[in-house]
C-alpha cells in the first residue's frame, strides 16, 4: 500500500496577460515562496520538486535544469512533466506519487506560463501530427466548437446555456485575487461578444495568462504537523487516447467518461450533485461547461442545460462549479490545471477565502489538454 | 501565421521524408534585475548582487540566490578586470549560433569582487597563450543593444601573464 | 522501499537517419519489452513515456508516442528528460500501491532535428544564450577545468573512447562500434579544445522501453526479476559560472542516497558492473569519481589501471556506453536496460561474468547538471 498523502499548501501568482516585470525564473519564485509561506514551511523542507509547462511556450529547454533560482531546487531533485494543457493535473499527480511511493516525505509541484512569451496559438499546432494533420490544425478551438454545435444540434442546447456557463465562471472570478479577468458580465455581453468558432465567441473562450502555481503534498506523518486541515487525495486517474483529433468520439467521450468513472469508483462517489461539495473544472470554453456535465454523470444524456438553468453549479446551489472563475477568467497553460488542484484543495482546507463555499468535505479537480486528455483527483478533509 | 512549417519531400529507399522548420515569435521579459545590470552595461560597468545570507557576489546578478533563496538587492560593482577560469577554443563552424568565426574561445571570466564566473566569448588574444589565472577585461559593444553582448567579449589585459 | 522489479526490456538498434516515425519506433521497444517480459499490454496498467519538444520538433510530443508505448484506455503520463528519470517516476507509480505493472519508453530521433540548435536552447534567454554555446563548447569547458584541476591528461580521456568503442562491438545495438587507439583519438579533429571528434557521443536515433512491476506481479513474467536497490537524483546550480565545474557534488549526492537505500558501503568492491552516460569522454572520468568508483580527481588513474575495462574488477560501459550510442533521452534508459541485462546473464558477448549487482546512470541538462543513479540486483 502507498503512503497516505494530502495538499498542505498552496502558492500562486496574480495571474494576468503579460508579466512584463519579471522574467520566467522570477515568476515561479513568487509562486513558490508564497507555497512555502502558506504552509510555513522552509525550502529546506522540500524533498523533490517536479515542475511543468509548454515547451515551445517560452522556447526554454530542459526547464527543470533552468528553473533553479526560480524552483529552489538547488542540490534537490527535480524532474519535468509535460502533457500539453493537462501538464498542471499531470504536475499535480506526479507530485501526489512522489510522496505516496513512500520515497518523499514532502513534495512541491510548480506549473507555470508566460504566453505572452510566444505565439500560442502558432506554438500549439505544432502538436499535431507534421505528416496528417499540422498544414490544417488551427489551435484548441476548432475541436470544442464543433463538438457543442453537434451537442446543440442532437439535444436542443442553445448558445445562451453556454453563456450561462461563462457569466457563472467569469462573475465568480470577481472573489478571487489572484484571477486574470475579473469584470461582471452578463448572458447579453458573451452573446455580443465577437465569434471566433462559431458558436464559441469571445466570452465562451479562456484567455492567455502568465502566471505560475506551486502546491505542496506532504505524507500522512508530516501533513498533520504542517496544517490542522489537510486535503487528503483519496483518488486520481488520467485517461488519454487517440493521436490524430480526426480520430476522436465526440459523441460519447471516452476518455473523459473513463477518467470520471475510475476516479467516482475509486474515490467511492456514486451520484456526484449529491457525494462531491465543490468542483474545479479545467473548461477551457463556456460550452464545455454544458457537454461535460453529462458525461460527468451530473444528469442523463443532454440534460445539463436543464441544471445550469436552474442555477445548481452556481455559487448558492447544489455543486458550485468553478468558485475560483475557472479557467474562463485565468490560463496560464502549464499552471492551469495545478490551479484547479490548489483551488479545491484551499476549499477543502476551509482557506478560499471570499471565494469559499460553505462546508466543504469533497472537492473534485480535473485537468484537459492534448487530443482530449482527461486528468482528475478528488480531495478530501478526511484521510482516506 | 508565424509557425512556418516548410514542407518539401524527397526519398529514401522509397520512404519519404519531410522537411519542415518550425518558426515561433518570442519575447523574453528581463525582468528588473537584469535590465538593471543592462543599464549598467550601458555605463560600461558590471554590476553583481550580493546574498545578504551566503554573501556571494553573483555576475551577472539574479533576484534569488539559489543557495538561500531570498531575494537579493545588494548591488556591486565589480571589476573592471577579472582572472580567466577556465576557456576553449572553437574549432568548428555554427554560423546561426556563433557571433565569432571559429576559431574563436569561450572562458568563464571571475570579475575582481565577484564569487561567482561569467561565461563569455574571448576576443583579441593569443588563443595559444591562453592559460587558467589570466587577467581579462571586458570590451563593451559601441552601441549597446540590452543584451549579453553589450559586453563584444573579454580580451587579455595588456601585458599580463 | 518494498521491491520492485524491471521484468522487461526493449531497445532497437541504434543509428543515423532511422526512417520509422516515432510512433513506429516507440511501438518497436514496447513490443519487444512486452514479448521479452512474456506478458501482453493487457497486463500493463499505466505508462510513462519520455519526450523533448525541441529534440521533437513538435510541442506535446508525447501526443506522437502514446498509445505506441500502450497508453490507451491506461493511466498514461510523461517525463520531459532522460530516461532515467522516467524510469524513476514509474517506479514511484508501482511503489504508490496505485499500479502494478508500469511501462515506462523513451524515444529520439536527434539526428531530425539540429541538437546544436536545440541544446543552445537550454542557456538562458535573458543572459548566455546569444554566446552560441551547444553541448560540445559547453562540456569543453568542463572538460578543461576538470583535467586541469587534477592533472588528467588527453591520452587518458582517450583511454575511455578507445574501451567504449571496443566494447561497442560487442553490442549489437550500439551504433558506433570501432577497433581504435589513443592515438587515432588524439589525431581525430580538434572540435572544442580538449574535446576531438572521437572523444563525442554519435548522433542517434533509437528507442528503449522497459516494464517494472511488484514482488507480486513481477512472479508472473517469464522472466526472472531484477530488483531496484537505490534510486536517487539531484540538481546543480543552473549557471556554469556558479557550478564546481570539476567536481560534481549532485552526482556524489544521488550516488550516495541510492547506496544507502542499497545497503552499499563500498561501491567499487560491491559494484560489479556500471553503465554511466558518458556523452563526452572526460565525463566517464568525472562520474568514475562522483561514484566513489575511486578518489577525487584519480578518474585518470583508474581508466590507466584497467579497472573498468572488460576483464577488469568493475567494467565500465560494456554496451558502448552513450559514446557508442547517444539517442539523447533515450541513452539513460538504455544503461538501465543494460545492467538489466548483465544481472539476467543474457548480455551476450558484452556479458560481465557472474554480475550480481549492477549500477545505471543518467544526466540532464547543460555539462550534466542533474544527475540520476540507480542501483540493481538480481
Amino acid at each position: 500500500m502507498g503512503t497516505r498523502t494530502a495538499i498542505v499548501g498552496v502558492g500562486q501568482t496574480h495571474h494576468t496577460s503579460k508579466r512584463k516585470d519579471v522574467n520566467g525564473q522570477e515568476l515561479i519564485s513568487e509562486a513558490v515562496k508564497r507555497a512555502l509561506q502558506d504552509a510555513a514551511l522552509e525550502l529546506k523542507d522540500i524533498d523533490a520538486i517536479v515542475i511543468g509547462n509548454m515547451d515551445h511556450f517560452e522556447a526554454i529547454n530542459n526547464v527543470d535544469c533552468w528553473s533553479i533560482d526560480g524552483s529552489g531546487a538547488f542540490m534537490k531533485p527535480i524532474m519535468k512533466v509535460t502533457t500539453g494543457g493537462s501538464t498542471g493535473g499531470t504536475l499535480g499527480s506526479c507530485a501526489y506519487y512522489h510522496v505516496a511511493s513512500g520515497l518523499f516525505d514532502v513534495v512541491m509541484a510548480i506549473g507555470w506560463e508566460k504566453n505572452s512569451e510566444s505565439d500560442t496559438q502558432a506554438a500549439i499546432s505544432t502538436c499535431a501530427d507534421p505528416i496528417v494533420e499540422r498544414d490544417f490544425f488551427g489551435g484548441a478551438i476548432g475541436p470544442n466548437a464543433a463538438e457543442y454545435a453537434m451537442y446543440m444540434e442532437q439535444f436542443g442546447a442553445t448558445q445562451e446555456d453556454a453563456a450561462l456557463v461563462a457569466v457563472r465562471d467569469h462573475n465568480n472570478a470577481l472573489r478571487n485575487p489572484h484571477a486574470h479577468l475579473r469584470k461582471f458580465i452578463t448572458v447579453e455581453d458573451v452573446m455580443k461578444s465577437p465569434v471566433l468558432c462559431w458558436p464559441i465567441k469571445l466570452l465562451d473562450s479562456c484567455p492567455r495568462s502568465d502566471g505560475a502555481c506551486a502546491v505542496i503534498y506532504a505524507s500522512e506523518t508530516t501533513a498533520p504537523k504542517i496544517t490542522p486541515n489537510p486535503a487528503w487525495v483519496h483518488a486520481t486517474a488520467v485517461s488519454h487516447d487517440y493521436v490524430y483529433f480526426g480520430d476522436y468520439d465526440w459523441e460519447m467521450m471516452p476518455t473523459l467518461r473513463t477518467t470520471v468513472d475510475r476516479v467516482y469508483g475509486r474515490a467511492g462517489i456514486t451520484d456526484p450533485l449529491k457525494d462531491v461539495d465543490v468542483m474545479e473544472l479545467y473548461l477551457p470554453f463556456s460550452t464545455c461547461g454544458v457537454v461535460w456535465m453529462d458525461h460527468m454523470h451530473m444528469c442523463s444524456l443532454g440534460d445539463a442545460p436543464k441544471l445550469i438553468r436552474k442555477g445548481v453549479f452556481d455559487m448558492n446551489g447544489e455543486l458550485p462549479i468553478n468558485p475560483s472563475g475557472g479557467v474562463l477568467s485565468t490560463n496560464p497553460i502549464g499552471a492551469t490545471g495545478l490551479i484547479r488542484l490548489g483551488e479545491a484543495a484551499l476549499q477543502v482546507m476551509g482557506r478560499a477565502g471570499e471565494r469559499q463555499v460553505g462546508d466543504v468535505r469533497t472537492a473534485l479537480a480535473t485537468a484537459f489538454g492534448s487530443c482530449y486528455w482527461f486528468e482528475a483527483t478528488v480531495l478530501r478533509s478526511t484521510k482516506p | 501565421m508565424e509557425n512556418e512549417t516548410i514542407l518539401e519531400v524527397r526519398e529514401k529507399d522509397g520512404l519519404l521524408i519531410l522537411q519542415g522548420v518550425i518558426r515561433v515569435p518570442y519575447t523574453w521579459a528581463a525582468g528588473a534585475v537584469a535590465s538593471r545590470f543592462y543599464a549598467g552595461l550601458r555605463d560600461r560597468r558590471i554590476y553583481g548582487i550580493r546574498c545578504p545570507t551566503c554573501r556571494l557576489v553573483m555576475v551577472p546578478p539574479k533576484k534569488t540566490c539559489h543557495r538561500c533563496f531570498g531575494d537579493l538587492n545588494d548591488w556591486v560593482e565589480v571589476g573592471p578586470e577579472g582572472t580567466l577560469q577556465t576557456f576553449t577554443v572553437v574549432h568548428y563552424s555554427e554560423p546561426e549560433l556563433h557571433p565569432l568565426r571559429a576559431p574563436f574561445a569561450y572562458g568563464i571570466i571571475k570579475m575582481d569582487g565577484a564569487d561567482t564566473g561569467m561565461t563569455h566569448l574571448i576576443g583579441e588574444a593569443d588563443q595559444r597563450a591562453l592559460k587558467e589565472g589570466l587577467r581579462m577585461t571586458a570590451v563593451f559593444r559601441d552601441k549597446p543593444e540590452g543584451n549579453y553582448l553589450d559586453i563584444r567579449y573579454f580580451k587579455p589585459v595588456k601585458g599580463a601573464k | 522501499m518494498e521491491r520492485v522489479a524491471v521484468v522487461g526490456i526493449g531497445q532497437t538498434k541504434y543509428e543515423k537517419g532511422k526512417t520509422k516515425n516515432f510512433a513506429e519506433l516507440s511501438y518497436e521497444a514496447t513490443r519487444k519489452a512486452l514479448d521479452d517480459a512474456g506478458i501482453e499490454l493487457s497486463d500493463i496498467d499505466n505508462v510513462v513515456t519520455t519526450t523533448n519538444d525541441f529534440f521533437d520538433g513538435r510541442t506535446i510530443a508525447c501526443m506522437a508516442v502514446a498509445e505506441a508505448a500502450g497508453s490507451y484506455g491506461r493511466d498514461a503520463t510523461n517525463v520531459e528528460g532522460d530516461g532515467t528519470l522516467s524510469a524513476f517516476y514509474g517506479l514511484m507509480r508501482t511503489l504508490s500501491g496505485v499500479y502494478g505493472t508500469t511501462m515506462v519508453s523513451a524515444h529520439c530521433k536527434v539526428s531530425e532535428g539540429s541538437p546544436r540548435k536545440i541544446v543552445n536552447q537550454a542557456f538562458d534567454p535573458i543572459y548566455d544564450r546569444l554566446l552560441g554555446m551547444d553541448a560540445i563548447s559547453s562540456s569543453a569547458l568542463q572538460a578543461r577545468a576538470y583535467m586541469q584541476r587534477f592533472g588528467i591528461t588527453e591520452e587518458q580521456c582517450a583511454r575511455v573512447s578507445v574501451k567504449n568503442h571496443g566494447n561497442a562491438r560487442n553490442n549489437p545495438y550500439a551504433h558506433v562500434p570501432l577497433d581504435i587507439t589513443v592515438d587515432d583519438v588524439m589525431r581525430s579533429p580538434m572540435l572544442a579544445e580538449p574535446i576531438k571528434r572521437l572523444d563525442t557521443s554519435p548522433i542517434s536515433d533509437g528507442a528503449c522501453a522497459i516494464i517494472l512491476a511488484t514482488e507480486e506481479r513481477a512472479r508472473r513474467a517469464a522472466r526472472k526479476p531484477v530488483w531496484i536497490r537505490g534510486v536517487a537524483h539531484c540538481a546543480d546550480a543552473y549557471r556554469l559560472g556558479e557550478r564546481d565545474l570539476a567536481w560534481s557534488q549532485p552526482l556524489e549526492t544521488a550516488a550516495r542516497k541510492a547506496y544507502r537505500m542499497a545497503g552499499i558501503s563500498h561501491p567499487s568492491r560491491e559494484i560489479d558492473v556500471a553503465e554511466v552516460y558518458d556523452a563526452f569522454s572526460y565525463m566517464e572520468l568525472m562520474w568514475y569519481e562522483g561514484l566513489g568508483f575511486c578518489d577525487r580527481g584519480e578518474g585518470g588513474r583508474l581508466i590507466d589501471s584497467g579497472v573498468t575495462q572488460m576483464g577488469g574488477k568493475l567494467p565500465v560501459n560494456p554496451s558502448g556506453g552513450v559514446l557508442s550510442a547517444h539517442s539523447v533521452q533515450v541513452a539513460g534508459l538504455a544503461r538501465i536496460a543494460e545492467a538489466v541485462l548483465q544481472l539476467r546473464g543474457e548480455a551476450g558477448k558484452r556479458q560481465v561474468p557472474g554480475a550480481r549487482v549492477a549500477l545505471a546512470h543518467g544526466t540532464g541538462g547543460i555539462c550534466a547538471q542533474t544527475h540520476c543513479v540507480w542501483v540493481l540486483s538480481n
